[in-house]
């Protein structure tokens, strides 16, 4: 599922890391950066399809403008990854069109 | 309503003022019925109350204090569905229109208590319009993920809803296959009677005159000023509907609520306000805020989605809310129509009125009841539901 | 509600917003700085208290002058909210926004200085996986250090894409072509303003500066190049174009497209204030007075969402939308004798921007696509040609069409299609883009969660 990255970000001696996973798959990445651009360096180069014609889709501005980016995250979906920097462990998943609500029994209670 | 054969030699020609969904409507019924139609509309930035609409085809809990009005929105959803279909044959553009009924949510036993009071009181000569009442556990079977704060409701196996904006693209574009002419950027301020141009003359406001054999106001809130050049009272007044409308979501609300509603696209509308600010259609937080914290009420799981839009939208209400439907006395072939129903009674609209104001169809006996001179009478007082 | 009050609120933490709230301070105002990042810079001097020195020598002076705006700013005084989404405003100062749950701040004035965007690039397979913008490509190289894994494409116009060229050969990214679609026209038309221009030579010799590195670096560019499409299915393949009378085809997977910027303007619209279309930049700019004042409210506006001037300009325009605000509050007497100086370095910052604004004026094909498949509204992916559809349905502008056929509606709430849209439907009907107008922008100004609009709130005693 890994496509070539499309950037990399040359590694620093001593420089510190976090570990993501991107559907399932672990990714290594300096920490401080955004969701995006660890994705983008990562290998990921369908990051959701879209709402109307489920085509895919990738980051277009990376400041937060053009919503193209958004992923899962967590568990939430309809995040704008070029707006969210990475922790350790942050589970990420591809976004397939429009979010999902959970309105099953017992989900509404932690509100 | 029946047909009168006035229409075959004379009188084609019709005016309307207003493209909105009331005006568009009767426009499409007009031009299928052979009248040669045009609408006048203003420009992008109008005040358009038809792209406020909250899109519910609806009729329980409307008609408390008007039995007519009960009838006719009856009638108005009987005809939805071949007029949906026959729209969506012309134009290939989907209104949207699905009626698997619509629930009525109250937030305290003693607002359900008076619904069903209220209801019970439309039905009180023989059930017209058929509801249930529900608590809580049985609103759980219909809508999962409701929330707490809902403590019961009604259902009506009649509503439904459709998507207002889709339904006005497809009037307008079956006017312009029927071969209507729909000119945009016109404010009508003027009606002239009998010029020399033509028995109705609309004057707009940059002096440009537009003639015809017949003339609809359909203008809105543009009516209130306008009806008066045809000697009708037409008292509309603005009334602002905040509603929001959050990024589509994947489908989980599958009927309509009074209160909140997912659209095919899958976006959900929270609605509205009722707010007397005049000619202002803007948005304020605090009202944002509160419809915020009661879509969040009513569904726990909405706080997960995002708000993409606030939207401030005026409509034209009558003193007591039901709909103005007029011809001139003084100046037959002139009407007025008022309506903030656009969407629940687009099929009436087109399919009755249409025919109506082309002189094809004689006035049925029960708009006696939607006569603008009802508010002159200074012995009534009115509200209008809002 | 958690409100609070200040002579000054700025709403954006680039030069404009660190510059005014630095002299704001100096005048002994009270400012609050809402920011949607967690670290003032805004987009050109992103992540500059942070960046590290082998980035600095690949990014160059400019950026790295950033820093001392940045200290002095950390220095003023004034309160930084970082992290802050900024969703509602009104004419007379009160600002709604999110940063852990709602909360609002009421400026006695409010200094809107939202910067810029990428202007849209509305061309076949723009929407495709591969495929940024220059300035995307930017940010993650300055809030990253990431750079291109492979040759990389980079096709457009403007002193943006050549800086970004520039800072890629020192990076040593190797880069595949440049496709440079900048008119030919142009440099004709541009000819006459180069004497004006020349006030403004530092600016002017950098960009040949740059232009003569890449030539020197060995970077083959197709000059004058147009009708630029992206071929490829699910991710770009090929970029190709008009050369010369022949159809060129190359192939290409990272496509980075750059035609200038455009203000950001959601902000300033969202209040209902007049806004004009500026001709020369093909786009929307708030009607202000010299200061920057929105017609007689409580908003200023300073800096690229004014109108596109540049870091440097920018800053100064923070500064003197800042005095201004001081002489409204008493904070000053001599207004006019502190605003000389800074208007004559305005005035030097911003002779070279006719020059430019003719130069890399974009094509119109690229602006407004004759393509009707052209995918125009990227969120609910609406073309050119369905838009064109409406008009010929009586739309008149850009809300009709909106209603009509849902392009606008999506998450970016028509950022990325609002000028596309008014230049189609202004040709489409034959009358000028101010004539067709601008969408409406409602709030919420940035799409946010309904957690957090209804989130528990500290109720006011």
């Amino acid at each position: 599922m890994a496509t070539e990255p499309y950037f990399v970000i040359p590694a620093k001696p001593g420089s510190s890391t976090v570990t993501i996973t991107f559907e399932g798959r672990k990714i290594v990445v300096p920490a401080g950066i955004s969701v995006a651009a660890a994705l983008l360096a990562g290998g990921v180069g369908v990051f959701r399809t879209s709402i109307v014609s489920a085509a895919p889709r990738a980051p277009f501005c990376m400041m937060g403008v053009c919503f193209e980016c958004l992923v899962e995250i967590d568990g939430i979906s309809g995040r704008q990854s070029c707006m969210v920097p990475v922790t350790d462990g942050m589970a990420i998943r591809r976004q397939e069109g429009s979010s999902a609500l959970d309105v099953s029994e017992g989900a509404k209670d932690d509100v | 309503m029946q047909r009168t054969d006035m229409y075959t030699h004379r009188e084609k020609r019709l005016t309307i003022v207003g493209g909105g969904l009331l005006g568009a409507a009767i426009g499409y019924g007009a031009a299928k019925a052979g009248a040669e139609v045009t609408i006048l509309d203003q420009g992008d930035n109008a005040l358009r109350a038809s792209r406020g609409n909250f899109g519910l085809v609806w009729v329980h809990g409307k008609g408390t204090t008007m039995p007519p009005y009960v009838d006719w929105t009856l009638q108005g959803l009987r005809l939805w569905p071949e007029f949906q279909e026959e729209l969506l044959n012309r134009t290939g553009v989907d209104s949207g229109l699905e009626n698997p009924g619509g629930f009525w949510l109250g937030f305290s036993e003693a607002e359900v208590e008076k619904r069903a009071t209220a209801l019970e009181g439309i039905n009180k000569n023989g059930t017209k319009v058929p509801f249930e009442i529900l608590d809580r556990s049985d609103l759980r079977n219909y809508l999962p993920g409701i929330g707490d704060a809902v403590v019961g409701g009604s259902f009506c196996p009649l509503d439904g809803h459709a998507n207002p904006l889709m339904l006005l693209r497809a009037l307008h574009m079956g006017l312009n296959q029927l071969g209507a002419r729909v000119v945009n950027g016109v404010t009508v301020t003027d009606i002239q009677h009998d010029a020399p141009d033509g028995r109705f003359v609309a004057v707009a406001d940059d002096g440009t005159r537009w003639s015809g054999d017949r003339i609809v106001l359909a203008a809105g809130l543009g009516n209130a000023s306008l009806a008066s050049h045809l000697d009708i009272h037409a008292p509309v007044l603005p009334t602002r509907g905040q509603v929001l409308i959050t990024e589509r979501l994947q489908p989980f609300l599958h009927y309509p609520t009074n209160k909140c509603r997912q659209t095919k696209e899958g976006s959900v509308q929270l609605g509205s306000t009722a707010e007397d600010t005049g000619v202002d259609d803007g948005t304020t937080s605090d009202k944002i805020e509160w419809l915020v914290r009661r879509g969040v009420e009513t569904f726990p799981a909405l706080a997960d989605a995002k708000l993409v839009r606030a939207w401030g939208a005026l409509r034209p209400l009558t003193p007591d809310g039901y709909p103005i439907y007029q011809e001139s006395e003084r100046f037959p072939g002139g009407y007025v129509v008022s309506s903030h129903s656009g969407v629940t009674l687009a099929a009436s609209h087109a399919e009755l009125l249409g025919p109506w104001v082309s002189g094809l169809t004689q006035t049925p006996p029960e708009f006696t009841s939607f006569r603008g001179e009802r508010f002159l009478d200074t012995d009534s007082s009115f509200s209008n539901g809002y | 509600m958690t409100s609070e009050t200040a002579d000054l609120v700025v709403i954006g933490a680039g030069p404009a917003g660190l510059a005014a709230a630095c002299e704001a301070r100096e005048l002994g105002m009270s400012v609050v700085v809402l920011d949607e990042q967690t670290a003032p810079g805004g987009q050109i001097y992103r992540n500059i208290e942070s960046v590290t020195d082998d980035r600095q020598d690949v990014l160059g002076p400019d950026y790295v002058a950033g820093q001392e705006l940045a200290a002095a700013f950390r220095r003023s005084g004034a309160e930084h909210c970082g992290g802050a989404t900024v969703w509602n405003l009104t004419t007379d100062g009160v600002v709604d926004y999110i940063a852990d749950g709602p909360k609002t701040v009421s400026g006695k004035y409010v200094l809107l200085a939202s910067g810029a965007m990428e202007r849209p690039f509305p061309i076949k397979g723009w929407t495709l996986p591969g495929v940024m913008g220059a300035g995307a490509a930017q940010v993650l190289l300055k809030g990253a250090g990431a750079v291109p894994a492979g040759p990389v494409t980079m096709v457009g116009s403007g002193p943006l894409l050549y800086l970004l060229a520039w800072q890629y050969m020192r990076a040593g990214v190797r880069i595949a072509v440049v496709v440079d679609t900048t008119p030919m026209t142009n440099y004709l038309r541009a000819v006459p303003k180069l004497p004006g221009a020349l006030a403004g030579w530092p600016d002017l010799s950098k960009g040949l500066k740059l232009l003569g590195a890449l030539r020197k670096g060995g970077v083959k560019v197709y000059r004058d190049a147009r009708e630029v499409a992206i071929e490829g299915r699910d991710a770009a393949q090929a970029v190709t174009f008009r050369h010369r009378g022949g159809r060129i085809e190359l192939p290409a997977r990272l496509v980075l497209l750059h035609q200038g910027v455009v203000p950001n303007v959601q902000l300033s619209m969202s209040t209902g204030l007049d806004h004009s279309w500026d001709a020369a930049q093909h786009c929307w700019t708030p009607v202000t007075d010299e200061w920057g004042r929105m017609a007689t409210s409580s908003l200023y506006v300073a800096g690229d969402s004014r109108g596109i001037s540049g870091a440097l300009a920018s800053a100064v325009q923070g500064r003197l939308a800042a005095l201004s605000i001081g002489q409204q509050l008493e904070k000053l007497s001599d207004l006019q004798t502190r605003a000389a100086p800074l208007r004559r370095q305005l005035k030097r910052y911003m002779a070279i921007r006719p020059f430019l604004d003719t130069l890399y004026c974009p094509r119109e094909i690229h602006r407004v696509p004759t393509d009707d498949d052209v995918m125009v509204c990227r969120c609910e992916e609406v073309t050119a040609g369905q838009i064109r559809g409406y008009v010929k349905l009586g739309c008149l502008g850009p809300n009709q069409t909106k209603a009509f056929g849902r392009c606008g509606m999506g998450p970016c709430q028509g950022r990325f299609c609002g000028v596309t849209v008014t230049e189609l439907i202004a040709k489409e009907r034959k009358v000028d883009c101010a004539e067709v107008g601008h969408y409406r922008i409602r709030p919420p100004i940035k799409p946010i969660l309904l957690r957090d609009l209804s989130a528990p709130k500290d109720e006011e005693p």
